[in-house]
């Protein structure tokens, strides 16, 4: 007994040892802490991918593999006729471009708009800023879709003071094109320019205020200053703000429909009527089968803003990150 | 005298032209706006008729439409509840979800990049369609419609199934709403992960802003990683678990049912009275909630500056 404790104390009195044994504790916790947190990033990984994969790979599915119940993710006898069809009834190409352009020009007459606004409520005192600045929250808060049946209305007869009504003779309707959508964003209401205009102005907040005045020092206007300074300074929430209402404007199928823009402009709102023009138009009529085409449409549908994202996603999200959403 | 007088007009000059900056956004918030709210309120005391050639005339009812929706409609009242209720579950699992995996990405390691992309997806992809045919998808991972089928047979045929887990940890003691709960928050797990994206990014920026000499004075004082957390790390994202609360729960209820209701009984029934009732009803509920968590939370807010 006593040479067990003896060899005990040994042990336990041999620091290099104990240094090692600790060494050893810390790397097993360690490693211990990475495998739980791979697990933890990998799993989440796949929840999010997942049904992205299952997408792609159903699309490319003919219709033997559908029925087969063995077949699972790898199609046995892959075709490219989903995207035939799909391409076809989408008119991909025309509906793309128009589509793409459609959604650009607004997210332009977005950022110009919103950083305006957002660089008035960060540099300008003006009586009653507090409370415009919270109608900009608001904004934000309160969802469109509380105002949905108001818009709709004013746009279906459309006028501004008796204007429209004494040139015209009778009040015009927007409806069914694009220009509400134009007229909303040029006034500062699209679709989320609150957010936009939260973001420009948290970002123009933190810019030191010692530029607009050398600015002002050597002579520059107020229109120069802030065209040519401080708009060339807010670059990186201008990246974030652009991709945000470029993707968002690109798949907002709510104003698209309250507005009834053709969906011959607007490719998401198209997507979604697919199955019902095939079905018809082919007489396919199982669902199973119509999925197919559906899921080759949204891949259609998804290439673009993927090839954005994937070009811009560092940017983006390090605007995200540094450029204001906190501030 | 003279220079004061100058002073003065510099600074009315300047409120002038902060005033035209943002002159276009007030137009469009007063005419698109303000002007609506108002429109929406009128309408959900009248009777709305639709004449021919894009009119409207207006009947004034009084309350008729409030209590139409709240005694007679067959489905508002339930879709309501249903779809709060769910926000109201919803919005605590997604904040910490998002703290925690904001926690996580913080860290350097290999491939961060490319996590953050993936992790940022969904908000990307949050196209009405597009969302639709991946929660179809995901349906389908679990092996297509044949073994749905069967999987579905299995299920009733026994096994161990949700009851059993529930009746395994009732006889344990633990409280049946805490079960039915966790039980949800198990169901809805790719639901929270993907309407988590922008709110991790938001918790990473901020986790970002946290100054390191703080984690610094910490760990000389000898605080635990536990503690630091506690102590550190959590007053100092307090103030943007507000901001991220705030976008969750518009994010909800822009999603939920109660809206798809409103769009259908003024598009389909043509009954625009009601629907106003209907958004402005879910809208009041919405910001009252808001008001009651952020008021709540803001107490116990901690502001470093």
């Amino acid at each position: 007994m006593a040479t067990i404790k003896s060899i005990i104390q040994d042990v336990r009195d041999d620091k290099q040892f104990a240094n090692d044994r600790m060494r050893w504790a810390s790397n097993i916790k360690g490693f211990i802490l990475f495998l739980f947190r791979l697990v933890i990033i990998v799993g989440i990984c796949y929840v999010i991918l997942g049904p992205v994969i299952g997408i792609i790979s159903s699309s490319f599915f003919s219709d033997a593999d559908s029925y087969n119940p063995m077949v699972y993710m790898i199609p046995q006898e892959p075709t490219l006729y989903r995207y035939e069809l799909a391409s076809k009834y989408l008119d991909y190409a025309k509906t793309m471009v128009s589509s793409l352009l459609y959604a650009a020009s607004l997210m332009a007459i977005q950022v110009f708009i919103c950083s305006m606004v957002g660089y008035g409520f960060a540099r300008y005192q003006f009586p009653g800023k507090n409370i415009l600045f919270a109608c900009v929250v608001i904004m934000i808060v309160i969802p469109t879709n509380t105002i949905m049946l108001p818009l709709y209305m004013t746009f279906a007869k459309f006028d501004v003071f008796g204007i429209i009504k004494m040139i015209k003779g009778s009040a015009v309707n927007l409806l069914s094109s694009p220009v509400p959508m134009y007229i909303m964003t040029i006034f500062g209401c699209g679709l989320r320019s609150g957010l936009y205009i939260y973001i420009f102005n948290q970002f123009f907040r933190g810019l030191p205020k010692e530029i607009e005045e050398a600015a002002f020092v050597d002579g520059a206007g107020t229109l120069y200053t802030y065209f040519r300074i401080m708009l060339v300074n807010a670059l990186p929430s201008a990246v974030t703000v652009a991709i945000f209402s470029m993707v968002w404007q690109y798949n907002d199928t709510f104003y698209a429909k309250l507005f009834l823009v053709s969906d011959s402009i607007v490719i998401s709102k198209r997507i979604s009527t697919i199955t019902a023009t095939i079905s018809t138009l082919e007489k396919i009529l199982d669902p199973a089968i119509l999925q197919l085409f559906l899921d080759a449409g949204i891949v259609l549908v998804m290439i673009p803003i993927v090839i954005i994202y994937v070009l811009l996603q560092k940017q983006f999200i390090e605007g995200v990150e540094r450029s204001g959403i906190v501030g | 005298m003279n220079r004061k007088k100058k002073k003065m007009s510099l600074s009315a000059k300047r409120s002038r032209t902060g005033f035209l900056f943002i002159l276009p956004w007030l137009i469009g918030f007063i005419w698109f706006y303000a002007r609506s709210l108002f429109m929406s309120v009128q309408f959900s005391l009248s009777d709305l008729s639709v004449s021919p050639g894009g009119g409207y005339t207006l009947d004034f009812v009084g309350l008729d439409n409030f209590l139409y929706a709240f005694r007679a409609h067959a489905t508002y009242k339930q879709v309501l509840t249903t779809s709060v209720g769910n926000m109201l579950i919803d919005v605590p699992l997604i904040t910490f979800f998002s703290l925690f995996m904001a926690i996580l990405l913080n860290r350097k390691f290999r491939g961060r990049t490319l996590v953050r992309a993936i992790f940022f997806l969904p908000v990307i992809l949050n196209s009405e369609a597009i969302v639709d045919a991946m929660d179809l998808a995901r349906n389908m991972m679990s092996g297509g419609l044949s073994s749905a089928s069967a999987e579905m047979a299995q299920a009733s045929s026994g096994g161990m199934g949700i009851a059993y887990y529930m009746e395994m940890f009732g006889s344990l003691g633990i409280p049946e709403f805490l079960i039915v709960y966790l039980m949800g928050a198990v169901t809805r797990v790719s639901d929270i992960i993907n309407a988590s994206g922008v709110q991790i990014i938001i918790f990473i920026a901020a986790l970002q802003s946290v100054p390191g000499s703080m984690y610094e004075v910490a760990k000389i004082e000898g605080a635990t990683t536990y503690e630091t957390f506690w102590k550190v790390t959590f007053p100092m994202v307090m103030p943007h678990i507000i901001t991220n609360i705030v976008y969750t729960v518009v994010d909800s209820f822009t999603q939920s049912d109660v809206v798809e209701l409103a769009y259908n009984t003024a598009f389909t029934e043509s009954n625009y009275g009601l629907s106003s009732v209907f958004s402005l009803c879910s809208t009041a509920i919405t910001c009252l909630i808001l008001v009651i968590v952020c008021g709540a939370i803001q107490k116990r807010t901690f502001y470093y500056n």
